[in-house]
């Protein structure tokens, strides 16, 4: 791009000297902005690790002194089992939506049958709905089979709700495998079964992770599915009891903070470590 | 008939009825669980007398009772109002400085990963997490305040006014620029609208905080956008002689249109089913002032027991989804078949 600017010239090198002025312009204004989107990562961060004494709202953005982990210590003493109980949920109800969908977006991006689209875009309109219009059905349901309150339902739950949006994203990332390799196993007598077992599976390691980690974080951050299918306190994701500890008036600035950090560390961990793969299912996951 | 075409047939026509019915389980499923489910709280929604025990779904006599009720029922006309100022502050703050932020970093040469990385890592967080958060921030005894008062903007402005500057944020049951006279003047059958129609200042903290966490998303939307735009056209763009803000107005704009409609489906329908965040950081606020249809419903369904209300309630707030996402998921299934 920059090659194309012949620097020889005067009117070349003012072009030059223009674009680079307008360079540290553009990352001036970007370093300005920082501290907003940095500003309650630093208040939670600086929060939690202030002794309760020091803790207090009117005193929000100085550092901690002394510093002292007993927020840290406090709230995962009281949220260890709702972090707990979101592990056992997000990672199975990842897993098995992520397969299905999988499954599912081989088939649609793989096959033509009669009304496929129809039936796919009947079922994106599923990833859309605001679930308030489900859940009295839901809840009924799930009382009829007996996983109502219980984790295994809300992963069947999740598991369901998320079946739209793992096909989405593998539909999209499928349409990249070429056509002919799936013709060519047919013609060497694989069933659809087989050849997505054998030829389709081998190459989706990459869609595995893109979806494993949107489902991961959609179904952690979760908090409508579990506060209206678990009312026990002891069963519920961590989503749900910080919130029931942010309404506790009894609760410490510290604790509250630190509790905010321990609900929200698996997803940003999650993100930081994998976060090319994680703008891939956002972008992929967005309807194409 | 050639033995050819039979054979080939023979090789193809089961195996397209295998992918239909291997679909079949998990479409019938998601089938039931959003179509059959949504009738259901529509039945729930006509019938006065259902109950979680005894499921009576005997249509009440006046059928839509309930949705008139609903229109006329001053925090659910709270709701309507607080939802749609909230998505259009929020859609306009969200797209067009997702739009900035994304031609700002896709200039970035070293610094680009970790700009976009930072942008980007509210949106990997709970709206519970954030909600708890803001909540304090937009706290009149502290956050936004306190750094009013260290930076010395409350001093200069109490020397100016002879006023104290302590904007209440979230606590303020404040509506500005209300709307009401005027229309029933001009349309007596307004009447029955008992709220303010203005914007409610509570809202802005929800508007900041929300747009906080979702302005990565509009930003990583534009930058797939940018890095899809072929180099050609850029370059030609140079050649010509349009750069900076002419680049940005009769190239980026343009060709980014699609990604503009995409992204303002996904966050038109995520502010108008706002719940979460709203319930953490504020819930209702004074005088309904940041209530959301969401919360309505939810309260209506497990705190109040009026199910009916809350069935309605939640099939309007559907309704008003459908409209946005509908004619979009059509227009991307017509492309779909167009490609095929």
């Amino acid at each position: 791009m920059t090659a194309l600017v012949n620097t020889s010239t005067p009117e070349g090198r003012a072009a030059r000297t223009r674009s680079k002025a307008s360079r540290v312009a553009q990352l001036t204004i970007l370093i300005l902005l920082l501290p907003i989107f940095v500003a309650p990562f630093y208040v939670m961060i600086m929060a939690s690790l202030k002794t309760p004494e020091a803790a207090d709202v009117t005193t929000m953005w100085l550092p901690p002194s002394p510093l002292s982990l007993n927020g840290l210590s406090e709230a995962w003493g009281k949220l260890s089992p709702n972090f707990i109980n979101s592990f056992l949920m997000a990672v199975p109800a990842t897993l098995i939506s992520a397969l299905l969908g999988s499954f599912n977006g081989y088939l649609i991006s793989k096959f033509t049958f009669r009304m496929s689209n129809l039936m796919f875009t009947l079922m994106l309109v599923g990833m859309f709905i605001p679930y308030q219009s489900i859940l009295i059905p839901l809840v009924s349901f799930l009382q009829l089979i007996g996983l109502y309150g219980t984790i295994p339902g809300l992963i069947l739950v999740h598991v369901v709700y998320g079946i739209p949006i793992a096909t989405l994203i593998f539909r999209n990332y499928y349409v990249a495998v070429p056509k002919g390799i799936v013709e060519a196993a047919t013609v060497d007598g694989a069933g659809v079964l087989r050849t997505y077992w054998s030829v389709i599976l081998p190459v989706s390691i990459p869609g595995f992770v893109v979806a494993g980690i949107f489902q991961f974080t959609n179904i952690w951050n979760d908090f409508l599915f579990a506060v209206v299918t678990i009312p026990n306190p002891f069963i519920q994701p961590v989503t749900v009891a910080l919130n029931n500890l942010s309404g506790t008036q009894t609760v410490n600035w510290n604790v509250l903070m630190a509790g905010a950090i321990i609900a929200a560390l698996p997803t940003a961990i999650a993100y930081l470590a994998l976060g090319r793969f994680f703008i891939q299912g956002l972008t992929a996951g967005s309807v194409k | 008939m050639s033995a050819d075409t039979v054979a080939s047939r023979k090789l193809w026509k089961p195996k397209i009825n295998h992918a239909f019915l291997l679909i079949l389980p998990s479409f019938l499923i998601v089938f039931v669980f959003v179509y059959v489910f949504i009738l259901y709280t529509i039945g729930v929604s006509l019938s006065a007398n259902w109950r979680p025990a005894t499921q009576d779904f005997t249509p009440n006599e006046d059928l839509l009772e309930v949705y008139g009720n609903l229109f006329l029922n001053p925090r659910f006309q709270a709701d309507i109002r607080n939802s749609l100022i909230f998505a259009a502050l929020f859609l306009l703050l969200t797209v067009v400085g997702g739009f900035i932020l994304a031609i700002l970093v896709n200039n970035l040469l070293r610094s680009k990963a970790f700009f976009r990385g930072v942008f980007l890592l509210p949106y990997a967080l709970s709206f519970i997490v954030t909600g708890v958060v803001w909540r304090w921030i937009f706290n009149p005894e502290s956050g936004v305040n306190l750094l009013l008062y260290y930076s010395g903007v409350s001093g200069i402005y109490e020397n100016l006014t002879g006023e104290e500057l302590r904007p209440e944020w979230l606590t303020s049951g404040e509506v500005v620029g209300d709307i009401n006279v005027l229309l029933v003047q001009a349309f007596p059958q307004f009447e029955f609208i008992q709220v303010q129609l203005g914007i409610p200042l509570a809202l802005i903290p929800v508007v900041l905080a929300s747009s906080w966490q979702l302005l990565g998303f509009a930003m990583a939307m534009y930058l797939a956008g940018l890095a899809a735009i072929p180099p050609e056209v850029k370059e030609a763009s140079e050649v010509d002689g349009a750069s900076g803000f002419r680049y940005i107005r009769s190239i980026a704009i343009p060709m980014l249109a699609p990604i503009t409609v995409t992204t303002l489906v996904i966050l038109t329908h995520v502010a108008f089913k706002m719940f979460d965040l709203v319930f953490a950081m504020s819930g209702s606020g004074i005088g309904f002032a940041t209530d959301m249809p969401g919360i309505f419903v939810y309260e209506s369904m497990y705190k109040a027991l009026l199910f009916n209300q809350g069935a309605a309630a939640s099939i309007v707030m559907l309704i008003i989804v459908l409209l946005i996402v509908i004619p979009y998921l059509v227009k991307t299934n017509r492309q779909r078949t167009e490609e095929d």
